[in-house]
């Protein structure tokens, strides 16, 4: 607790001051202990001064989070799915009865799509506001820039969004896939179904598709039968121009076209697909970069055939998914989609309740060391556990990507598959 | 790497290859030519441009929304009326901009990069809170989609097709409206030599106005052509400028021909690299040779002798 805060300074004040400091900070163990504000219906929440060792924000009935996403900038597009799912999450939380009979509030900061401005935020998060979690990041640079802060000040972070793997941290929770997850068995099976044997990588040029088609390269390489890569090409971010590389695609005739183009990109890249008469029924697309969110801007008329890997769909068919659309859809509009990370970063809040309730306590220490082998059971994409390396359990599935903007779920693997940020042989 | 091919189907994609130079090229010279009038001939450096280009998305995905609703039936030619009213609006923006912002700093050109560079973030995060922060997808008439086969291999992307014209037309409407019409000709007198225009009776404030407007619409027109092959969203426009801009600086700002030419000279040579090199290394290698050639020619392909 920093000096400013401590109840000690005020106590050598005048009454008046005395009680305002009271008033100001009622996360002050001594009172909490004493019960002296709790009402009979807190009574069966474990005191204060058990559960918050640290100085958290935490009150008799309330516990602060914060959730630090863009919602200004390029990456807003992207983001405010996830601030959309992790504010739902925690008002069924609380409408459930909160974490430890305490009520969750949260304060929003805006990552702005600048990544020391998110550093900056979750350093104020961590150090003025206390904050007990912090669900949010959603690219790898901001998460990179946030990583040493949440280190630093012994945070906890529930970050969303699939990513490249290599990273494994005490106060990270990886809710989305590492490359592995989302890679292996999406290659597996369309060598298996298409009869792929020639494949074409194509991404935007940065950390992500770079690390996730060298995993690509190796396996298909290593460990498809008779297969090969006939090409690999990298865009600028923002690039908007690719009839020449459709061209190339054209020449090599590959039997898989290997996709990982983000943002503005991809929406020049499908259209663009389509125009030079590539038709997706014919020539097997498979991507890891596009879900419901970017079919929105990418028009579905212009994606209808290709298959994704991920490892949610709005579509699919379990009783988890179905309340969790219908509560989206109520809270959010009719009109919204939920991509694969949008259902990622709402398994943020629960994730992090289940936890504080295991370790009965809000200490970061405490949730780092129970979070191995908490499970989910009504997660949407249908259940999920922790592995001690702080990433999902999940499965891997292909959607079809149908004209409405929908993907029809093919194929989806029979068991969860095992989390491996440092794959061996892979790197 | 033709080692593989056959004779047949390297001319095809020779030929296809071709037509990706010439789509780039008209995408190059529809994005630079607004910002040629506005940068090129007032010398202001606006980088606001691709947020204009981006409205005229925007009112193209509503037009396509409003026919899709109300009159499905002439849904094939909506694009024709969306691209006149987001020329219309990017304009009437154009000039509320200049009457409020632009005219106060045409003394201080540099400045105008500032002002305009706010003016584009402003704008940004209008579009968000008004239209959404995610992107929409516009919606073609089927006659726009898909590519003539010319034979088995060589095929011809409709709507590079129509780029190409669009281009063209607005091209040669902007050449006559500069160099032909008696509207070009007070234009061109204000840029070479504001108070001397004036003084011969020329309405410098109303021609400015205008001038803006005109560079502005046709970026809105740009916006509208572009949905075909991009995406529309509120930061969108990030995505066209530096292109805009290099083309512009590397034609000589003054010269609309210079402007075409570097619009050809940069498409072929990026769509070029890009078919042999990766495209990292294609854009990598087309701005160093843009870079050396400034060096050499500072003001750029073409000169015009301007007083100042």
């Amino acid at each position: 607790m920093s000096s400013k805060n401590d109840p000690t300074n005020t106590f050598s004040a005048t009454r008046r001051k005395l009680l305002m400091g009271i008033a100001a900070l009622p996360a002050v163990p001594v009172l909490a202990s004493t019960g002296l504000f709790s009402t009979p219906a807190q009574a069966q929440a474990p005191a204060t001064s058990a559960v918050n060792t640290t100085g958290l924000a935490v009150t008799d009935t309330e516990v602060t989070v914060g959730i630090l996403h863009s919602v200004t900038g390029t990456m807003a597009i992207s983001e405010t799915g996830s601030v959309q799912a992790e504010k739902l999450a925690i008002e069924q939380i609380n409408a459930m009865g909160g974490v430890l009979g305490r009520k969750i509030k949260f304060i929003q900061e805006d990552g702005a799509s600048d990544w020391p401005t998110f550093a900056e935020k979750a350093k104020k998060l961590l150090v003025n506001d206390k904050v007990a979690a912090i669900m949010g990041c959603w690219t790898s640079a901001s998460r990179k820039a946030v990583l040493p802060v949440v280190e630093q000040y012994n945070g906890m972070l529930y970050y969303p969004t699939f990513y490249e793997g290599l990273e494994q941290s005490k106060n990270v929770i990886y809710t989305g896939q590492e490359a592995t997850q989302q890679i292996l068995a999406g290659l597996d099976w369309v060598q298996k179904t298409k009869a792929g044997k020639t494949f074409y990588l194509i991404g935007s040029d940065y950390i992500w598709p770079r690390t996730s088609m060298k995993i690509a390269r190796k396996h298909i390489e290593g460990h498809l039968k008779d297969s090969s890569v006939v090409g690999e090409e990298y865009f600028p971010l923002g690039h908007t121009q690719f009839n020449s590389v459709i061209n190339k695609i054209k020449l090599k005739k590959p039997d898989v076209i290997y996709a990982a183009v983000v943002g503005g990109s991809n929406v020049a890249f499908y259209k663009q697909l389509k125009a030079a008469g590539i038709d997706l029924n014919k020539q097997t697309l498979l991507t890891i970069s596009v879900t419901e969110d970017e079919i929105d801007g990418i028009g579905g008329e212009n994606f209808a055939g290709a298959y994704s890997c991920m490892k949610y769909f709005q579509s699919l068919d379990n009783p988890n998914n179905k309340d969790f659309v219908a509560a989206f859809k109520k809270m959010w509009g009719e009109k919204t989609v939920i991509g694969d990370v949008t259902q990622a970063a709402y398994l943020g809040p629960w994730l992090w309740k289940f936890t504080v309730e295991k370790a009965g306590s809000f200490d970061i220490d405490k949730i780092a060391e129970a979070s191995a082998g908490i499970e989910f059971t009504k997660a949407p994409e249908g259940y999920v556990k922790i592995h001690p390396n702080h990433h999902l359990w999940s499965k891997t599935r292909v959607g079809l990507a149908q004209p409405d903007g929908q993907f029809k779920v093919v194929f989806e693997t029979p068991d969860l598959i095992e989390p491996d940020p440092f794959p061996k042989g892979y790197q | 790497m033709f080692a593989d091919y056959s004779l047949a189907e390297l001319g095809s994609i020779f030929v296809m290859q071709g037509f990706a130079g010439l789509i780039l090229f008209s995408v190059f010279v529809l994005m630079a030519l607004g910002l040629a009038i506005i940068f090129g001939q007032m010398g202001v450096i606006n980088m606001a441009h691709g947020e204009f280009m981006i409205l005229g998305a925007y009112v193209t995905y509503f037009t396509s929304q409003f026919f899709l609703n109300y009159v499905p039936g002439l849904f094939g030619a909506y694009f024709f009326v969306a691209m006149v009213l987001a020329f219309f609006a990017a304009g009437a923006l154009g000039m509320a901009v200049e009457w409020l912002m632009i005219r106060r700093l045409y003394k201080r050109p540099l400045d105008t990069l500032l002002a305009t560079w706010g003016l584009s973030l402003i704008l940004q995060q209008v579009y968000r809170s008004v239209f959404g922060p995610r992107e929409v997808g516009v919606e073609l008439p089927n006659w726009m989609m898909g590519s003539i086969s010319l034979t088995d291999s060589i095929e011809v992307q409709i709507n590079g097709l129509f780029v190409m014209g669009l281009t063209i037309a607005i091209t040669v409407a902007v050449a006559l409206l500069m160099y032909k019409s008696a509207w070009g000709k007070q234009v061109r007198a204000v840029v070479q030599n504001r108070v001397m225009a004036g003084a011969v009776g020329i309405n410098t404030e109303k021609i400015d106005r205008y001038t803006f407007g005109l560079g502005c619409g046709i970026a809105g027109v740009a916006g509208s052509a572009f949905t075909m092959i991009g995406s529309t969203g509120p930061t969108s426009g990030q995505l066209y400028i530096v292109d805009t801009f290099l083309v512009v600086v590397f034609g000589g700002a003054q010269s609309l021909l210079g402007t075409i030419a570097s619009a050809f000279t940069i498409s072929q040579a990026q769509s070029t690299m890009e078919f042999f090199l990766s495209g990292s290394m294609a854009k990598v290698l087309t701005l160093l040779g843009v870079v050396i050639i400034l060096m050499l020619r500072p003001q750029g392909l073409f000169v015009i002798k301007v007083r100042r």
